[in-house]
């Protein structure tokens, strides 16, 4: 199965990541990416995994508890610390809606 | 030196640790304009820290063996004041407003910080030139790279700047390094000490441990990092050892499995060479050589860079330039090539064909291991099949990058221990030997790296110029 992954696919991958790409990282990465992709792809499917279960957890933790006790967090002065710009307190962000 | 004879020193009062401070960063200030090791380095922290070490022997009380010893870890582990950039500019001015367990656990037993260490940008890399500040330079060679991700706390080691570093590994990123510097490098099971703190690469692969001189020095390093934390879920309840007390039992009867698979092609000459005679001293030893299988060899590679890079592409949404850190467009190139494979083999459509297909192969490599330790004690192998390579030969080629990760993303795909101890030299360059045991059998694993340690000199041999 040769993957061709397009310069529109990339641009709509970079668009679904949030990356403003270049021209020339498109090219690249369109190129890049087909190249990776196929070399993986092709030899996943060389196993036959009809009857496997995916394993997403190499240490077999399943749910994790702990008592419902508050404990002690940061601040939210020290939680905004690294903030651009704050108001009152709040995170300043741009506007995503019409006025 | 080692922190054994350090922490003797100490002890004895023939050097107090502000005074053993004073010259690591003396010599840090000297060696790193030669290695470029380190991203910062933190004297004020340090000084401090071995102020409160030196009031703790002068108190008589019992001390670890890493009280008043200085240390370096690598710069995805978080600092609480301390800028943390995971050598990417879009960490650039992030101050951590909270410190990761494992560099707690350091400051409870009074270690001493001197600075944080050059790795990969966010740890995606094996030679650690996706760095966005600085390229680090392998003590042993100014001209090749000292493998990645961990590269900086390697060269750190292996030049003598500290005489210990915490380095993290998602695929090798402290197994390899070591390697290329010939140091001691231990990745622990998955769960065996905590990520809280360290910046992420791929949540289900990653784990931090030590970058030591010797085995003796990586097992004490584990004891203080070691044991399950409530601020990490995948960290694992259960009984810790004293890895340094039993390590001189031996390693008489027990097997040593060689896989087939690694010895086949792809691995250089001149890395096989090295490693058979390895293998021939552990046979001396009184340990018992086997041919082992681990059929799905081939596979570790794709399973990794599919669920490696999805892992990426969910990690790396919180920067957004709004919370903290800077806006996207500072991320690096290879940090973008990862979160797009990662964004393309979880968009709709393709997530069954890619990552699922991924993680049910995943599940198989991990039946591999536990069908081969059914059988053998450990696996044996070179950790990285080809020799440090010089610098730009493999930067902008994914694919032969890639490869230098073959020997050691297996273990993170099963969540296994393994370590890579100095295993020779072909034309003066080091070659790492990786022994893998079973999960949390850091213990037994320890004990098998010291005998082929204390029965070589390779540790001994230091880099010229430092």
């Amino acid at each position: 199965m040769a993957e061709n992954i397009t310069k529109d696919k990339v641009k709509s991958i970079a668009k679904l990541a949030n990356l403003s790409l270049t021209e020339n990282e498109i090219e690249k990465y369109s190129k890049q990416l087909s190249e990776v992709i196929d070399f993986n792809v092709s030899k996943l499917n060389k196993v036959d995994t009809d009857q496997v279960e995916p394993l997403l957890n190499a240490s077999g933790l399943t749910n994790v508890y702990r008592e419902d006790k508050v404990e002690p967090g940061l601040t939210s002065e020290d939680a905004l610390k690294n903030v651009k710009e704050i108001h009152n307190g709040f995170i300043k962000v741009k506007a995503i809606l019409d006025q | 030196m080692t922190i054994k004879e350090l922490h003797s020193k100490l002890k004895t009062k023939q050097i107090s640790s502000s005074e053993l401070t004073k010259e690591a960063l003396e010599k840090i200030e000297k060696g790193n304009s030669k290695v470029a090791a380190f991203l910062s380095i933190t004297p004020e922290v340090a000084l401090e820290q071995a102020k409160h070490a030196d009031a703790l022997i002068a108190s008589e009380k019992e001390v670890c063996w890493l009280t008043g010893i200085p240390f370096g870890l690598k710069d995805v582990i978080v600092t609480e004041g301390i800028t943390t950039t995971a050598a990417s500019k879009i960490l650039e001015d992030f101050t951590p407003p909270y410190s990761a367990t494992v560099y707690e656990n350091l400051k409870s037993v009074k270690g001493v910080l001197v600075g944080k260490l050059n790795c990969d940008e966010f740890a995606m890399g094996a030679s650690t030139e996706n760095s966005a500040y600085v390229k680090t330079k392998n003590p042993w060679d100014l001209e090749r790279v000292p493998g990645g991700s961990s590269g900086g706390s390697a060269a750190a080691v292996s030049a003598g700047l500290v005489p210990y570093a915490l380095g993290t590994d998602t695929g090798g990123s402290i197994r390899q390094p070591s390697s290329f510097c010939s140091v001691v490098g231990l990745k622990p099971t998955y769960g065996r000490v905590s990520r809280y703190g360290l910046i992420p690469l791929g949540n289900s692969l990653d784990q931090a441990g030590p970058i030591t001189n010797s085995v003796e020095d990586s097992a004490v390093v584990l004891n203080i990092i070691a044991g399950f934390d409530p601020k990490d879920s995948t960290s694992v309840k259960k009984d810790l050892p004293d890895y340094s007390k039993n390590l001189s039992k031996g390693i008489k009867e027990l097997k040593f499995g060689i896989p087939k698979e690694y010895l086949a092609e792809g691995v250089d000459p001149k890395v096989k060479e090295v490693f058979l005679r390895a293998s021939k001293k552990i046979e001396d030893l009184g340990g018992k050589i086997v041919e082992t299988s681990l059929p799905r060899s081939e596979q570790a590679i794709p399973v990794y860079y599919i669920i490696m890079s999805s892992e990426v592409s969910t990690n790396l949404a919180r920067y957004d330039g709004i919370r903290f850190g800077k806006s996207r467009d500072f991320f690096g190139p290879e940090t973008k090539r990862r979160i797009m494979l990662g964004t393309y083999a979880l968009s709709s459509g393709y997530y069954d064909a890619y990552y699922l297909k991924a993680a049910k192969v995943r599940q198989l490599i991990f039946e591999d291991f536990q069908n081969a330790f059914e059988k053998v004690d450990f696996i044996i192998g070179p950790t990285s099949p080809i020799l440090p390579f010089k610098f730009g030969e493999r930067v902008d080629n994914p694919l032969q990058m890639y490869l230098a990760d073959l020997f050691t993303v297996p273990q993170n795909l099963a969540g296994v221990p393994a370590i890579s101890v100095p295993g020779g030299f072909s034309e003066g360059l080091p070659v790492g030997l990786q022994i893998t045991a079973n999960h949390f059998e850091e213990e037994k694993l320890l004990q098998a790296a010291y005998a082929f340690e204390q029965a070589t000199d390779f540790h001994k041999q230091k880099p010229e110029g430092f």
